[in-house]
């Protein structure tokens, strides 16, 4: 068990093969990689401009806010809160619904094993990039402005930042399929619409509904904000009761969104379960 | 190799059901997997074809059913040439030609009864597929197939569900399912173990040979296509160097098709 000391000749040492993880390059780029984060971070520290008094007196603002909170405004969640409450989901399953008539036949087209037009993949692609490259708060104001405000606009807002999302997500479901069954059924005779319905729709299914659950549960969170810009909602009572100052209000509207986005959740969970 | 090992071949007498002539494929222009096949399928009874692998056996038997589409030459079934077609025309040609798979091939997530009756996918109208109201006709035939598979109580079951022989054995039902003219079987033992194997292969040739349907089959097992086929092709390099009965194909047949003899 003694170490072999280290002056000694020994005779073995050039047949000895080495063994490291990284090459001396992969390691140098490692670091670099590292080298770049590190500065990122202090460049963004730098630029954001912390005003050290606002920082000092943060937390005794933040209990200030909350103590005028306390108690929230019960009896204001009838009828107002409620009924913008329940616009809010309307406004979520529409636009997931609604979403759906365009991202099915996006997510067709982007898929290279259903649509093999390789221009044809790129553009659905490409609608597919820039429906989620603009923030659903950005599209409401495009539509508040085309339909007025209201809750049409929060559901077309809803509907064209999920196309992106839901598109995607489809596309590559639809990619992973197996392309043996679909193989099976060519040979079978049967037509492309066939192919579609028994050899691939099996398939996507489960990863569809869950897309679905999944998304339709974003967007009530997502809908619970678009009331900011006017696009309908809760955000709308939200946005009202902040610029009046009726803070005990606004905890009743705030907790009125954490309730539902705890149950959405938690159905959605349930379902999902279920899915596969 | 010589001419006079392919010669010996033609069924006597017997009408062939398919017709294969100088069929060429190419993959990467100039680098031909199929140099020419001529062969004739008799109108029953197996067809084995055994070749190393890479040979060109699975791009054979794809070509016919166009999941390969050939480079050149001539396929006929029953004196339709089947190269030309496409859209309706290819699927009506399909519809008469049964497909076996090695990995079985079948939707996992459906029932073991859709994926039988989805052999009728190329006869019935979608819209019958899409809300399963498949004709009487088709889904008497299917529980006939299942019993005949020996897989009646498995009807509602998914396919996931099932081994690997009781897989194969829906696959079989499938494929029959179309009732076609011909049978294409592409590896349809390789994933199984030798028992189950044989037990396929004994209720593929006995299930084909009720329904007077003749089979081509790949196969690796040079034992299992002896003792099954009523003949045998011998692939080696894109080109058939042997077509025969089973009875003569003897040692120096199987070294000019495998190469070598330490595996013998």
């Amino acid at each position: 068990m003694n170490a072999i000391p280290a002056a000694k000749h020994d005779p073995v040492a050039p047949l000895r093969r080495e063994w490291t993880r990284l090459t001396a390059a992969q390691r140098i780029s490692r670091w670099l990689v590292w080298l770049v984060i590190v500065a990122a971070v202090a460049w963004a520290v730098r630029s954001i401009d912390i005003i050290p008094e606002f920082l000092e007196d943060a937390p005794e603002q933040m209990a200030d806010l909350l103590v005028r909170m306390w108690p929230p405004d019960i009896a204001h969640y009838y009828p107002a809160v409620h009924d913008a409450l329940i616009e809010t989901l309307h406004i979520a399953t529409l636009g997931t619904v609604f979403c759906f008539t365009l991202a099915v036949p996006l997510a067709l087209m982007a898929a290279r094993n259903i649509c093999p037009i390789r221009p044809l993949n790129t553009l659905a692609q490409l609608g597919l990039v820039a429906s989620r490259s603009v923030n659903s708060l950005v599209w409401a104001l495009l539509f508040v402005a085309i339909f007025g405000p209201g809750a049409a606009a929060g559901v077309f807002a809803i509907a064209f930042r999920s196309v992106g999302f839901v598109g995607k997500l489809l596309s590559e479901a639809l990619e992973e399929t197996d392309h043996g069954p679909r193989e099976a059924l060519r040979a079978a005779g049967a037509s492309w619409g066939g192919e579609m319905l028994k050899g691939v729709w099996p398939q996507v299914q489960p990863a569809f509904w869950g897309i679905a659950l999944f998304r339709w549960d974003i967007n009530v969170r997502e809908s619970a904000v678009l009331g900011l810009v006017g696009a309908g909602g809760i955000g709308l009572v939200l946005d009202d009761a902040i610029n009046f100052f009726q803070w005990e209000r606004v905890a009743t509207v705030l907790l009125a969104i954490l309730a539902v986005v705890l149950l959405a959740e938690v159905i959605v969970t349930r379902i999902r379960a279920r899915l596969l | 190799m010589s001419a006079s090992m392919t010669a010996s071949a033609p069924a006597a007498g017997l009408a062939s059901a398919l017709e294969i002539r100088g069929l060429v494929k190419e993959y990467v222009a100039g680098k031909p997997v199929l140099r020419g096949v001529d062969l004739a399928v008799p109108a029953e009874g197996i067809t084995a074809i055994i070749g190393p692998s890479g040979t060109g056996k699975s791009t054979l038997i794809r070509c016919i059913n166009r999941l390969v589409e050939p480079t050149r030459g001539s396929i006929k079934l029953h004196g339709e040439e089947l190269t030309g077609l496409s859209g309706r025309g290819l699927r009506l040609a399909r519809r008469r030609i049964g497909m076996v798979f090695q990995e079985y091939n079948l939707v996992e997530r459906l029932s073991v009864m859709e994926n039988v009756l989805s052999g009728r996918l190329g006869y019935v109208p979608l819209w019958r597929a899409w809300l399963r109201k498949y004709p009487a006709a088709d889904i008497e035939r299917a529980f006939m197939l299942l019993d005949a598979v020996g897989l009646p109580e498995h009807a509602t079951r998914r396919a996931d569900a099932l081994s690997g022989g009781q897989r194969q054995r829906v696959g079989i039902a499938r494929a029959l399912m179309q009732r076609p003219d011909i049978l294409l079987a592409d590896e349809p033992t390789s994933s199984l173990d030798p028992r189950t194997a044989v037990e396929v292969l004994e209720l593929l040739t006995r299930l084909t040979a009720a329904e007077g349907v003749p089979v081509i089959i790949n196969i690796h097992n040079v034992d299992l296509a002896k003792r099954y086929a009523r003949r045998i092709v011998g692939m080696s390099g894109g080109s058939v160097i042997f077509d025969g009965p089973p009875e003569q194909l003897e040692t120096h047949h199987l070294r000019a098709i495998y190469g070598g003899e330490d595996w013998m």
